[in-house]
């Protein structure tokens, strides 16, 4: 029963797949504006005028990108190349390789993004879950009216406060980058704490802002969930608050909390674009920011296919644990 | 005659509200004796599940509970500290919910339920333990490994009289257990529950407002009105000469299957708990409401063997 889940699940995930790619090959061909202009409009601007023959150089821009060819043979030579993990070069970095261009940026959006968001998460569904319950000190409530201001409040604006107190008024944390420049990364202590020191900024904006709707949200289940015939049995039962409160309480309301997560974690790369360009933070954000300011189509595309396909699996993922977490999903049958 | 096992007197729990406090439940006292079936019947909004909430120590702020007295063995629950008042839960005095449907919880197993019951109770907890609970209220061992969904409403309500017979309490409180299911598998539970508690020796207070299944089932019956007791008795002599007029009119509206006749209910409504008018209570609706009910609010009195009744004309009834 549990494989025919799977597979269904499985198929789905496929389906999105062929979307994501298809409709990701359509989209960027649908702005207007032509990247070999722009690239030739750059040139020209750069060598005053003087590069030769603009026909053949179009031309051999067109067929080195495969842009001569007719839509339909684009697009299966897309889907060829995305078979093959070839994401292609990137237009306005040539010849960097869009793949080469995401791995270097992909570990530090996930380790940033990562970790700020499953702290914010952590810490703020358990305090939004304490705040709800009747039975805790007194100074749980005072979070209760800054997690509401902060739920409200967007993250890059959070992010340019933070930028100007920590690193402007105060030059305690660096301005920008995701390590020192004078450093050469390795697997030692002193990067580590390099890579720490550039990310507590951005990380911070990004955890006050999340902090406060992770806690509204799981305050808001938590409540409906107090009233539930099942804790009043559960007292009943002469059961320890702490008892009550985890396995009772917050493992009930936790079920779309975790929902919420998944999308989340699935909306990394793109939900913080803004805190990556701010703090100039080398992770995908910051990349899709430039491709998208040069139309860099192959860039763009290869952003945006990893994206959607980062939302579909972890959606995936989501979609195999949640029979372990909520036992009810299983037997449902669609 | 032995001691009772609950003594209840004078108690009240009242709700602060914008419009002044709100009595659920207004001075009501009565006893137990241990092994005795106790059934508690009224409308509605009358206190009667508020009053086994008072008894359990469970009613949440804005509500509060004042009494004059309510021992458990003796002991003064309200006197409880929090740590001894968790003890005293379902180890001395369980409940079986009203609402059986959604009272487990549903990402725990059946299994997982008795155990930390047990746990919270420092008691050891094994299979063969809950396997024989439930095979006492009449469900195989494999129960205790499902989960909630998977069972039936009956099944359900099975599970929770196993868990509230699972410490051997003096005083099971059945908060209308059967009014979730239907008529067939009211009558197997009723019959469970029964048994189960003349097993273990407990004392049983059954709220309900079924008057038919609950003359089957206890010995001494009591009658709630707009948070007050109107009668106590015996059920038999309750039934037979009911006193008090609300309980006349509860008996009279019960369907008959020998005389055919209009079905009868009781008109009006019962009055607001904040905006109490002085007096009897139920004098709005009493066919028999004379000056002195509007003025004087009658006090639970004896007329007869162990039957009382609050109102001012019980003999002339």
């Amino acid at each position: 029963m549990y494989l025919d889940y799977v597979i269904r699940r499985f198929s789905i995930t496929l389906l999105v797949f062929v979307l994501a790619v298809s409709i990701n090959f359509a989209l960027p061909r649908l702005t207007p504006g032509d990247p070999v202009e722009q690239q030739l409009n750059q040139l020209i601007s750069t060598s005053s005028g003087s590069i030769g023959d603009v026909k053949a150089i179009v031309e051999s821009y067109r067929a080195r990108f495969g842009l001569d060819q007719p839509v339909w043979r684009q697009y299966l030579d897309y889907w060829g190349m995305v078979l093959r993990l070839d994401l292609g070069f990137s237009l306005a970095n040539y010849p960097e390789r869009v793949g080469e261009s995401i791995a270097a940026a992909m570990p530090w959006t996930l380790g940033l993004l990562g970790m700020a968001t499953l702290l914010s998460f952590a810490v703020g569904t358990l305090m939004g879950g304490m705040l709800a319950w009747p039975r805790v000190p007194r100074w749980i409530g005072w979070f209760a009216a800054p997690f509401l201001v902060l739920s409200a409040i967007p993250y890059f604006l959070i992010g340019v406060v933070l930028l100007f107190v920590g690193a402007i008024v105060y030059r305690i944390f660096p301005a920008g980058g995701g390590f020192p420049f004078d450093m050469t990364p390795g697997f030692d202590a002193a990067t580590i704490l390099g890579i720490a020191w550039h990310a507590t900024l951005p990380a911070l904006s990004i955890i006050l802002a999340q902090i406060g709707a992770w806690a509204i949200g799981m305050r808001g289940m938590i409540v409906s969930v107090l009233g539930e015939d099942y804790i009043m049995l559960a007292e009943a039962k002469g059961l320890s608050q702490r008892r009550i409160f985890l396995w009772y309480a917050v493992r009930n309301a936790l079920l779309p909390q975790l929902t919420k997560l998944a999308l989340t974690l699935g909306h990394l790369v793109s939900g913080a674009i803004l805190v990556e360009v701010i703090f100039s933070y080398p992770g995908m954000g910051y990349r899709l920011y430039q491709a998208i300011q040069s139309k860099d189509f192959f860039v763009i595309q290869g952003i945006v296919l990893i994206l959607s396909m980062s939302i579909a699996l972890t959606m995936f993922i989501l979609d195999l644990i949640y029979p372990l977490i909520d036992p009810r999903i299983t037997n449902k049958r669609s | 005659m032995s001691a009772p096992i609950l003594e209840i007197e004078n108690l009240s729990v009242r709700y602060r509200t914008p419009k002044g406090p709100a009595f659920a439940v207004d001075s009501i006292g009565f006893n137990l004796m241990p092994r005795e079936r106790f059934g508690l019947v009224g409308e509605s909004g009358s206190g009667k599940s508020t009053t086994v909430l008072a008894l359990m120590r469970m009613i949440r702020p804005p509500g509060e509970i004042a009494a004059q007295h309510m021992r458990l063995d003796g002991r003064d629950i309200l006197a409880l500290s929090a740590e001894e008042l968790r003890r005293t839960r379902f180890a001395r005095m369980s409940l079986v919910p009203q609402g059986a449907m959604s009272s487990l919880n549903p990402v725990l197993t059946i299994g997982a339920q008795f155990a930390d019951l047990f746990a919270a109770h420092a008691q050891k907890s094994d299979t063969t333990r809950i396997a024989k609970l439930l095979a006492r209220v009449g469900l195989p061992a494999q129960v205790a490994n499902r989960f909630p969904h998977e069972l039936s409403g009956g099944m359900k309500q099975r599970v929770c009289i196993a868990l509230a017979i699972a410490l051997t309490p003096a005083v099971i409180l059945a908060d209308e257990p059967t009014s979730a299911l239907d008529v067939v598998v009211q009558k197997q539970v009723l019959a469970t529950l029964g048994r189960v508690q003349q097993e273990i020796g407990a004392a049983i207070i059954l709220i309900g407002h079924d008057m038919a299944l609950m003359a089957h089932f206890v010995d001494r019956i009591g009658v709630m009105y707009a948070g007050r007791l109107v009668e106590t008795g015996p059920v038999r002599s309750v039934f037979a000469a009911p006193k008090h007029p609300y309980t006349k009119m509860l008996i009279g509206a019960l369907p008959s299957l020998t005389a055919r006749r209009a079905f009868q209910g009781i008109p009006g409504v019962p009055p607001s708990l904040t905006d109490r008018p002085p007096g009897c209570p139920f004098q709005t609706r009493c066919p028999a409401a004379q000056e002195r009910c509007r003025i004087e609010a009658p006090a639970l009195r004896a007329i007869g063997a162990a039957h009382e009744t609050a109102c001012h004309f019980a003999e002339a009834a």
